[in-house]
């Protein structure tokens, strides 16, 4: 491996002409499993190729081309939630007044109880199958609730900065935050966990 | 104490926020009585697993997602990407 001295200027360089061959498809998915909207997933990753071959000479090399190009995608994903006329109708919001009665009865008790799932449940990580399953929960969840979990697990945003993005409060996120959570948790169970345990 | 609805959005806010200690301690104890409320809390905590997993991303690594462009995207994508690297290069 050589070494890199970052004065010099030298490490690693751009290869514009090969970015839609090399990192299209990986900067797409990427922006998809956060934005959860394939035309706008298209359009960021445009965006990002675009920004990117503008700001070329800011590249320093001091990262891959790759994680430099993931850099720019993060901000044109950012710049996609900001856009106003993305905002969903109001009837699309799930709010505080609309608590996830579904796993509890009146009492508050669970009313689907969760079941066990197994002693090493994280050995699922490894297996292809699984994220296609984790993939599917995540498409069933309502566009809003996806993108919130998103934003919070796989981009690590602070709850104040989602609700500022989403010009939520935060009770209202606390409770996005749970149903997503709870819901991709009882997805996970019945479709993953549960057939496992039945030999399926 | 506790309901099971209560305790469960806790667990939940407690991967967001450092609770209270009021609040800590009400959980701590609904969750030593409720196998089903621990349950949830070992399933929230797998799926910041998995996050980090998606997160972690590493270098030459795909993330777990096997969706792709469409190649009329693909195509599109390069062509713009054509057409601006001529423009620039000209002087």
């Amino acid at each position: 491996m050589s070494i890199i001295d970052p004065s010099k200027g030298k490490g690693e360089t751009l290869n514009p002409e090969n970015w839609g061959k090399d990192y299209a498809d990986y900067l797409f998915r990427y922006a998809l499993v956060r934005l959860r909207d394939r035309q706008g997933a298209e359009d960021v990753v445009q965006e990002t190729f675009l920004a990117a071959l503008k700001g070329k000479d800011q590249f320093k090399g001091l990262s891959s081309e790759r994680t430099w190009l993931v850099g720019i995608l993060k901000h044109k994903m950012m710049d996609y939630f900001r856009k106003p006329s993305r905002e969903l109708p109001v009837s699309g919001l799930i709010t505080s007044e609309d608590p996830p009665e579904e796993f509890f009865d009146l009492n508050g008790k669970w009313q689907v109880k969760p079941s066990s799932w197994g002693d090493s449940p994280m050995d699922a990580l490894e297996k292809k199958e699984f994220w296609k399953t984790f993939e599917a929960c995540m498409s069933v969840l309502p566009g809003r609730l996806a993108q919130i979990f998103a934003l919070r697990e796989f981009e690590g945003l602070k709850n104040e900065e989602i609700c500022n993005l989403f010009n939520v409060s935060t009770t209202n996120l606390n409770v996005m935050l749970f149903r997503s959570r709870m819901r991709l948790a009882r997805c996970l169970e019945t479709n993953w966990f549960g057939k496992k345990a039945k030999g399926e | 104490m506790l309901s099971c609805k209560e305790a469960a959005a806790l667990v939940s806010e407690s991967l967001d926020r450092k609770l209270p200690l009021g609040q800590r301690i009400a959980l701590r104890m609904h969750l030593l009585f409720c196998r089903f409320c621990r349950r949830f809390s070992r399933q929230v905590l797998f799926l910041r697993g998995t996050a980090d997993r998606v997160r972690g991303e590493k270098e030459g690594e795909e993330p777990p997602v096997s969706d792709s462009l469409s190649a009329e995207a693909k195509e599109k994508i390069e062509q713009a990407l054509k057409t601006h690297s001529e423009s620039k290069s000209k002087p």
